[in-house]
């Protein structure tokens, strides 16, 4: 029972939305049953929100409670989860005008302010500090220790060059063709071909995945099988 | 009054048939007076996605067709993916090392076939650390992943009868930000220092801010993704690397099932008439004769 009522769910899911696709959806019955099959994918999508809370205060509370190695950190994250949660969930009534503007979601409101201040700029400086990663990545990965990697060295120069204008500029005083060449050869060329075959399997692997467990014989997915 | 004609117009498919009422324009006024709306008779199913559906049924019927053949014992013959043979031994090395495993299912919602894929191939490596006593850690970005999540490795120590090692806060939800997500479990990784590190699903640029750390950790590395953006990536950063179609194999390869095996064999057929199909449509551009060919596989 606990495989086989997924299995049908799916199966039926599945149909549902692959027959869809063959008939016009408005105002016909295949159009309404995948529209409300997405709608139920939000809603369920939306309460699940909350085992997600529970699950984040959980763990970082527990660290707290037993006092684990960073547990500070946890406390922090414990406190910015209530510290954007409870002012976003007062409503303006329940304060005295003076402090209205602090609750709720709105321009100007606790919610507003970390979101701003303190969540856009963190997250921003973790992708900032991409830009070093991809440095050490690329000396790990360029160091010309064989004819294959030398090779890639070559080729992954020419393109950082023709990538930049100052790059591009160098490339077409030795000659100006080379930027269109490298354009052509290289990234329209090999790349592309590459990245084609690569995304044709992955689209027939996703079909292939898909098919299995529209038919049940897929079940890992349920931990099953 | 004129008799109306029949006449074919070019623009539309031969399929189709439409009506059209004449309008008279008020050119002056800039209005438009339509005495009638022009109405098109719209079959309710498409007949110009039955090329999608053809290939729906050809693939059907050869992943049917394989599976039957291994249910019935045939000897199916699956490549070596070296990035699957190492999941074990990497989880081989964490028990011995007494440090645990990190797995994140990728970074999408459950309604991505990618992460159902790694969550698939999370219930294997669950059912590895459960048989070796290893602790497992998987941070998740999405609720409903972490409720499947939860539920497949619940499930997997079940299945090994370990129920009793089963922590339900090995799968935990930790961000919804894709960089905060990443800000976390690069926490995890330099505080915990995981023996390995098995990334299977889909990725963005957090990909190498992830592998990377993981890397600087001194963590025995496994990814798989079908995005061929993020491939260099992990490449530059893991030991081994699942491409695009391999992170669909994978649970299949790990589970040794002759009906999943199946599944990739009827894979690989369809593969080789797409392939044939290209190289017939190759030839034909080069006679610039490709055009009736190209719309057979073009779907609106």
């Amino acid at each position: 029972m606990r495989t086989t009522v997924p299995v049908a769910i799916a199966f039926v899911s599945g149909i549902i939305m692959l027959v869809s696709f063959f008939f016009r959806t408005e105002d016909n019955v295949f159009g309404d049953a995948s529209q409300q099959l997405l709608i139920w994918s939000s809603i369920i999508g939306g309460f699940s929100f909350l085992l997600g809370a529970i699950s984040i205060v959980r763990v970082n509370w527990r660290n707290v409670r037993l006092k684990k190695s960073g547990w500070g950190y946890n406390l922090l994250t414990v406190l910015a989860v209530f510290a954007m949660l409870v002012p976003a969930l007062i409503k303006k009534g329940w304060l005295p005008e003076s402090m209205a503007h602090l609750a709720g979601r709105d321009a100007g409101s606790i919610y507003d302010w970390i979101f701003i201040y303190v969540a856009t700029p963190m997250s921003q400086t973790m992708f900032a500090v991409l830009a070093f990663y991809i440095a050490s990545a690329a000396y790990r990965a360029f160091r010309a220790r064989s004819a294959e990697a030398t090779l890639l060295l070559i080729t992954a120069s020419l393109v950082m060059l023709w990538r930049v204008p100052m790059g591009e500029a160098l490339l077409n005083s030795i000659h100006p063709g080379l930027p269109g060449w490298i354009n052509t050869y290289v990234m329209s060329g090999i790349n592309l071909s590459v990245q084609r075959g690569i995304l044709l399997g992955a689209a027939l692997g996703a079909a292939s995945f898909s098919l299995r467990i529209l038919l049940g014989i897929e079940r890992t997915y349920m931990g099953r099988g | 009054m004129a008799t109306p004609r029949a006449k074919r117009d070019p623009i539309l498919p031969a399929w189709r048939t439409a009506l059209y009422a004449l309008a008279l324009m008020a050119v002056d006024a800039g209005v438009v007076a339509a005495q009638d709306q022009p109405a098109t008779a719209e079959p309710l199913f498409r007949v110009d996605r039955i090329n999608a559906l053809i290939a729906i049924l050809v693939f059907g019927t050869a992943v049917t067709l394989y599976t039957r053949w291994a249910k019935q014992g045939k000897p199916l013959y699956i490549r070596k993916l070296a990035g699957l043979d190492a999941i074990e031994e990497a989880v081989g090395r964490a028990t011995e090392m007494g440090k645990p495993v990190l797995f994140i299912p990728g970074l999408q919602e459950l309604d991505e076939i990618e992460t159902i894929a790694g969550v698939s191939i999370l219930g294997r490596v669950a059912r590895i650390t459960a048989q070796y006593e290893t602790p497992l850690i998987v941070p998740v970005r999405y609720p409903l992943v972490l409720a499947a999540g939860q539920e497949v490795v619940e499930q997997a120590y079940r299945e090994m009868g370990r129920s009793d090692a089963y922590n339900k806060d090995t799968v935990r939800y930790v961000a919804g930000d894709q960089m905060a997500f990443a800000a976390t479990v690069n926490g995890m990784l330099m505080r915990e220092k995981p023996a390995a590190n098995i990334y299977m699903g889909a990725f963005f640029a957090e990909s190498l801010v992830i592998a990377e750390t993981g890397n600087a950790a001194g963590s025995i590395q496994i990814a798989g993704t079908a995005r061929p953006e993020q491939l260099p990536f992990f490449i530059a950063a893991c030991d081994y690397t699942l491409m695009g179609e391999e992170l669909y194999a994978a649970s299949a390869y790990l589970s040794h099932e002759p009906m999943l095996l199946g599944g990739l064999k009827g894979q690989d057929l369809f593969k080789i008439l797409l392939v044939l199909v290209i190289i017939v449509g190759i030839v034909l551009m080069m006679f610039g004769a490709a055009d009736t060919f190209l719309s057979w596989f073009t779907i609106t």
